[in-house]
């Protein structure tokens, strides 16, 4: 595989990089703690030193499940975000449409003061 | 007959013959769900008072000689639709207080075609999950046997209808949110065309694949009821501006000359023998009625799976985001600073599923393995929706199983994730390419419900709902009901 990557001129050098990383991840499918704790500070969840190698097994099963992808031959596939052919997003005029209902919608906040929302203090 | 098994236009009858009032009819299955929802734990929220409110008006909307085959019929919504100062929270911690301010188009819409909401079903957390185990309020039974699950995630809405405490619920489908849910509960469960049903309001898990619809008794309440939910939103900016046909009206159009496509690579060792023959019994009702069969392959339709657990976690861990513990939803106790407040707020409102979910979906659009992950699977993507394509040149509509075994027990899958998620392999295929696809009740297997599963070209849903409703004149399995509930 790293061959035909490799003589194939449409790709790019950190193409061919990144893909081999790829290759490579499903090879050992295994995510390592640090990894797991580095995905989750990117994703902003708290999760606890019993749960890291929970969820090191199970995401390790995804990705190698996801591996099989690795089969597809997608070379000059169009990739597809739209489900429906020929569509494009629709936009609408730049003006006010909705009232002020702040009151209504702050009703659900965890913590606001003069209509603003609150948090730990970000700036000393 | 008993007035809970009684179809849509039966009941619609009913109440325009004065035989029982919109108020009694709720009262009925407000009695129902009393009586049977907290053992089901098939509803997050009953909401009684709004019922009998909106029953009266309903009577009142009778009484003048007007409204239409909707009103005064009750319903239950699932919860993930957003509905005006009621409870919505979407079967998850984080939105365990969330009363949302406004109502979803398809809650707005079947409010103003007359229809009473007698609750919120339960449901996986954020949609996520094939057995409605996932719930931050607990499993949902299934009616046919308590110790089985009813499917997901509109597992609550399964139930719900299974059990008859309401004739119709809404639902989702993101992977087979609808059908494999309606499969295992032996219901008819149809997810629109993507585009068709807005999805304004309706909590969001993955854009691209996101779409409402609803589980019924039969294809002919279905067509009733979608005609209520369809249409242009302009508050949906992947809504499709294109008009509704009359569902109803094209109900009972003979099935001669139709081709019907059978999916090779549906009918493989994966699939329980006694599913596969139950399913080829369906089929040759359909060689009765006159419908021709073909076989069809799909090359590509083998990766789905693979597919869909890339692109649906990774718009989950976008559409996610938005749940920081700032502007609503759950917020952790005594934050020390705003990282803490957001990773608590997060990790402790979330379950374990959608935790997963959202890490999958972070890694694989984390730079470096975008184009390995994300770019790829939309490339399979459209492999796949090319097959489709290239198949319905060949046949009207595609038929198969929705599921590869009936229901399971509760608990029998939970351990390892990518076992769960096989449970959707005959259904993800539609979601990925947009298209409307329906299940219904065909011969039990085991003494259990099975679905047969019909999947046709963008837009066809009127097809769909006639190819479904000819073949539930022949045969009564839609009609059964699990002896406890009758």
């Amino acid at each position: 595989m790293a061959r035909t990557l490799a003589t194939d001129a449409t790709y790019s050098k950190a193409t061919v990089y990144h893909l081999t990383l790829f290759f490579l991840q499903f090879a050992e499918c295994v995510m390592k703690p640090e990894q797991i704790a580095s995905i989750a500070h990117l994703a902003r969840l708290s999760i606890s030193e019993t749960e890291v190698p929970v969820y090191a097994e199970s995401l390790s099963s995804i990705l190698s499940m996801v591996g099989d992808l690795e089969r597809a031959q997608t070379q000059d596939v169009a990739p597809m975000a739209h489900p429906l052919p020929g569509l494009t997003q629709r936009l609408r005029a730049d003006e006010v449409t909705e009232t002020d209902q702040h009151e209504r919608y702050q009703a659900n906040a965890p913590e606001t003061a003069a209509s603003l929302y609150l948090v730990p203090k970000v700036i000393e | 007959m008993s007035i809970h098994t009684k179809t849509l236009p039966q009941l619609a009858a009913g109440l325009r013959a004065r035989e029982f009032s919109a108020v009694e009819l709720a009262r009925h299955f407000l009695d129902r769900i009393a009586a049977h929802g907290p053992a089901l734990n098939a509803l997050v929220s009953v909401t009684a008072d709004t019922a009998l409110e909106q029953a009266a008006a309903a009577d009142r909307t009778l009484a003048a000689g007007l409204g239409g085959p909707l009103t005064g019929i009750p319903l239950v919504h699932k919860d993930i639709f957003c509905t005006q100062g009621v409870r919505t929270t979407c079967g998850s911690r984080m939105l365990d207080n969330f009363v949302a301010p406004y109502d979803a188009t398809v809650v707005a819409k079947l409010k103003g075609a007359g229809m009473v909401m007698l609750g919120k079903a339960n449901m996986d957390e954020f949609a996520m999950g094939s057995s409605n185990e996932t719930s931050f309020y607990g499993p949902v039974k299934n009616p046919w046997n308590p110790g089985l699950v009813p499917g997901g995630s509109s597992g609550g809405s399964a139930a719900v209808v299974a059990a008859r405490l309401a004739p119709v619920a809404t639902a989702t489908d993101t992977g087979g949110s609808i059908r494999q849910p309606a499969a295992l509960c032996g219901l008819t469960g149809l997810k629109p065309t993507y585009g068709r049903v807005s999805r304004y309001g309706m909590i969001a898990f993955a854009s691209s694949l996101d779409q409402g619809g609803m589980m019924t008794a039969s294809a002919e309440d279905a067509a009733l009821v979608l005609q209520g939910m369809a249409g242009f939103d302009p508050r949906d900016s992947t809504s499709v501006e294109r008009p509704v046909p009359d569902y109803a009206a094209a109900l009972g159009q003979p099935l001669k000359g139709l081709t019907i496509g059978l999916l090779k690579e549906f009918f493989d060792k994966g699939l329980d023998p006694d599913m596969e023959r139950s399913v080829r019994e369906a089929l040759a009702v359909y060689q009765q009625l006159g419908a021709t069969l073909k076989e069809v392959s799909l090359p590509s339709i083998g990766l789905s799976v693979p597919a869909y657990y890339v692109v649906a976690p990774a718009e989950c861990s976008s559409n996610l985001a938005r749940f920081d513990g700032v502007r609503f939803g759950y917020r952790c106790k005594d934050p020390r600073d705003l990282m803490d407040l957001y990773k608590r707020s997060r990790g402790e409102g979330f379950g374990a599923e959608v935790k997963r979910r959202i890490m999958t979906g972070t890694y694989v659009l984390s730079a470096g393995y975008y184009d390995a992950y994300y770019l790829k699977a939309q490339q399979v993507r459209r492999l796949i929706a090319n097959d489709f394509e290239r198949a319905f040149g060949e046949v009207d509509v595609i038929m198969g199983p929705t599921t590869p075994t009936p229901a399971f027990g509760l608990g029998d899958k939970t351990s390892d994730p990518v076992t769960m998620y096989l449970n959707d392999i005959y259904t993800i295929g539609a979601n990925l390419a947009g298209l409307p696809a329906l299940s219904i009740p065909c011969g039990p297997v085991r003494q259990l419900p099975a679905g047969l599963q019909i999947i046709g070209r963008h837009f066809d849903e009127e097809r769909l709902l006639n190819v479904a409703h000819v073949y539930q004149r022949e045969t009564d399995w839609h009609t059964k009901v699990p002896a406890a509930y009758e």
